[in-house]
């Protein structure tokens, strides 16, 4: 899928930058991989919106590990003085009815979000590529079978899955990791198993095939490297879509539990305030838009960088 | 065709029957005992004892939920523990109410997404296409509860336009529900209409590029005629699947969208039967909008299958 196209690309960077492309092309770089990542980059670069998308990705990345450090406040820490203030110096995005500062909050949830939809997203990719790589190598009625059971997975709206389940099993954000991995499991398998089919009949493979390698050989080294970009690209949208799952969920009640700070929680904690105080409300409201766009312009980048030709729509 | 419709209805079936044991495993095997959670952790053993054999939790598994599917099934879909009214009634009422939200959210998005998409392939590459398709790519990642909040704020809190809130009467008709419709509709539609936008224009790039469109326009038709009589054909094809596709969206939007404003539909109704655990209450609703989905989805495969004869005759 990616192979084709490289080439026309190479040459679109030897006439952009004869330095890249006289480095991509040098004889004897046997190892085409770290100079493919270079080029990723130098398209990357070219997309504005992709960029600014990457960057504030990056800001939060940094908020979420470094965020405890990072807020002026302590997040839970009540000043009654300044209840329901407006935004100002000392509180720029204001306080909320208990005097806790709106900043510091939103800054310390960045973790949750994190945390909950990376390691379900994470969970999600690895399991998903074990059945995906399996299942499309395997072939025949297992593989029928298999993504029948997937597919039944996806006839839920992932929403009410994910409602159905945490009713039950009650939230906890170990419990939410395990949702947002069984509501991504099915389409991750989906993307690697069709790539394996694509790739499974390839010469190489058969090369690597008729070289006598065993089957974790092909599998791991000849498959599975190669099915890396649209596996990224998968994997960079699940969790874009996993962060909007987990503040919905958050904003229903199923989510994070209080006393943790969570955007949606403090969402529909804020509504009661509206009229009084809308900051309560919309510096959370917003985060939530800016950080989901901005992801979503990043994994749409990554699609367009790595997958040139559209790869799956 | 026949055959076609037969074999999708045949796995629509299969499909329902195994998410109905997910639901019925994930509500009465995974919770632990039902007894202790329905009489609260102090009753005695007795009373306990009593509950379960009146909902036959006392019988084998297997047991159980078939007895359940087949009540399901023959329409008695029991007692709800929290109002103490029986669910069916319920739960249409409320499905009712989704329906007509459900109906004007797609009034809104589906002509609107189309047109926005194929202005945005027709001009391609200018500001106005950027700047569509980058705020498409926007509302597809926003939330309904944070869309929603916003134009609460906006609408109905700064220039009290409409109203903040939708708990109208459940039973009120379609023209009273109506004010109280707009907003919510709004909401939903919001992130599906970023998709139809998108599916629209990218297919529609697709076909422009095409030799027979070529021919057209070199054959001297007019832009118009080539756009409707040729084009659109082909291009709106994709769009039909996206709007199918888009119908869990819609669904999933609509839990949250109805939490918002407080309307009294079925995502409402199933969020307040989880708050109250109320189990008879969870199944049903859920099951009947996974139902609702896979047939919406059956309608559209079919629907693309007349429309494209190269789908009918694999």
């Amino acid at each position: 899928m990616v192979e084709p196209n490289l080439n026309d690309e190479l040459l679109d960077a030897a006439i952009m930058d004869e330095g890249v492309a006289a480095e991509l092309l040098a004889p004897g770089n046997g190892n085409p991989r770290p100079s493919s990542w270079r080029l990723y980059w130098r398209r990357l670069k070219k997309r504005p919106a992709a960029l600014v998308g990457t960057i504030i990705f990056c800001v939060f990345l940094f908020l979420a590990v470094f965020g405890p450090w990072v807020a002026p406040y302590d997040y839970q820490t009540q000043n009654v003085k300044v209840r329901l203030d407006a935004p100002s110096v000392a509180h720029p995005f204001g306080a909320d009815q208990f005097g806790r500062d709106i900043f510091s909050r939103i800054i310390v949830g960045t973790r949750n979000i994190f945390l909950i939809g990376g390691f379900g997203t994470l969970v999600a990719v690895v399991i998903g590529t074990a059945i995906g790589l399996a299942s499309g190598y395997v072939g025949g009625t297992s593989d029928e079978v298999v993504m029948r059971l997937l597919d039944v997975l996806l006839s839920f709206p992932s929403l009410l899955l994910a409602l159905v389940l945490l009713s039950t099993v009650g939230p906890s954000n170990f419990n939410l990791v395990l949702v947002v991995a069984i509501l991504y499991i099915p389409m991750v398998a989906r993307v690697v198993r069709s790539m394996v089919l694509d790739l499974k009949n390839k010469e190489f493979v058969e090369a690597a095939r008729v070289r006598g390698e065993k089957r974790s050989y092909i599998l791991f080294r000849e498959i599975l490297p190669n099915s890396l970009p649209p596996l990224l690209v998968e994997a960079s949208m699940r969790f874009s879509y996993s962060i909007f799952l987990v503040a919905s969920l958050g904003y229903l009640g199923l989510g994070v539990q209080p006393p943790s700070p969570d955007w949606g929680l403090q969402i529909n904690d804020a509504r009661n305030f509206l009229p009084i105080a809308p900051w309560l409300l919309l510096f959370p409201a917003c985060t939530i838009a800016v950080l989901v766009v901005s992801t979503n312009l990043m994994s749409d980048g990554l699609r367009q960088v790595m997958l040139p030709g559209g790869g799956r729509n | 065709m026949l055959r076609f419709i037969l074999r999708r209805l045949g796995f629509m079936v299969l499909t329902v029957i195994l998410a109905s044991i997910i639901i019925f495993w994930a509500t009465t095997v995974l919770p632990g005992d039902v007894a202790t959670m329905v009489l609260g952790r102090f009753a005695t053993p007795q009373a306990k004892a009593k509950l379960r054999t009146e909902l036959g939790l006392d019988k084998p598994i297997a047991v159980q939920y078939s007895t359940w599917l087949g009540k399901y099934a023959r329409g008695d879909w029991g007692k709800s523990v929290s109002t103490d009214t029986a669910v069916r009634p319920v739960v249409f009422q409320r499905l009712r109410n989704s329906f007509m939200l459900a109906i004007v959210a797609f009034a809104l998005y589906v002509p609107l997404g189309i047109l926005l998409g194929l202005v945005a392939a027709l001009k391609r590459n200018t500001w106005l296409d950027n700047s569509i398709s980058v705020g498409s790519l926007a509302f597809i990642g926003l939330p309904e509860f944070v869309s929603g909040v916003i134009l609460i704020t906006i609408f109905a809190v700064e220039l009290k336009w409409l109203p903040s809130q939708s708990a109208i009467d459940p039973q009120s008709t379609f023209v009273q529900a109506f004010p109280y419709l707009i907003l919510p509709a709004i909401t939903v539609a919001l992130t599906s209409l970023a998709y139809v936008v998108r599916m629209t224009r990218s297919s529609t790039v697709d076909v422009l590029q095409m030799d027979y469109v070529r021919t057209a326009n070199l054959k001297g038709l007019t832009p118009r005629r080539v756009l409707f009589t040729h084009v659109l054909r082909n291009s709106l094809l994709p769009t039909i699947t996206v709007v199918a596709i888009g119908i869990g969206w819609l669904i999933g939007g609509l839990i949250v969208t109805e939490s918002v404003y407080d309307y009294p539909g079925i995502g409402r109704l199933l969020l307040f039967a989880i708050q109250r655990r109320d189990l008879q209450l969870i199944q049903a609703t859920a099951l009947l909008i996974v139902i609702i989905y896979v047939v919406a989805n059956l309608v559209a495969d079919i629907l693309y299958a007349v429309l494209n004869p190269r789908i009918r005759y694999q």
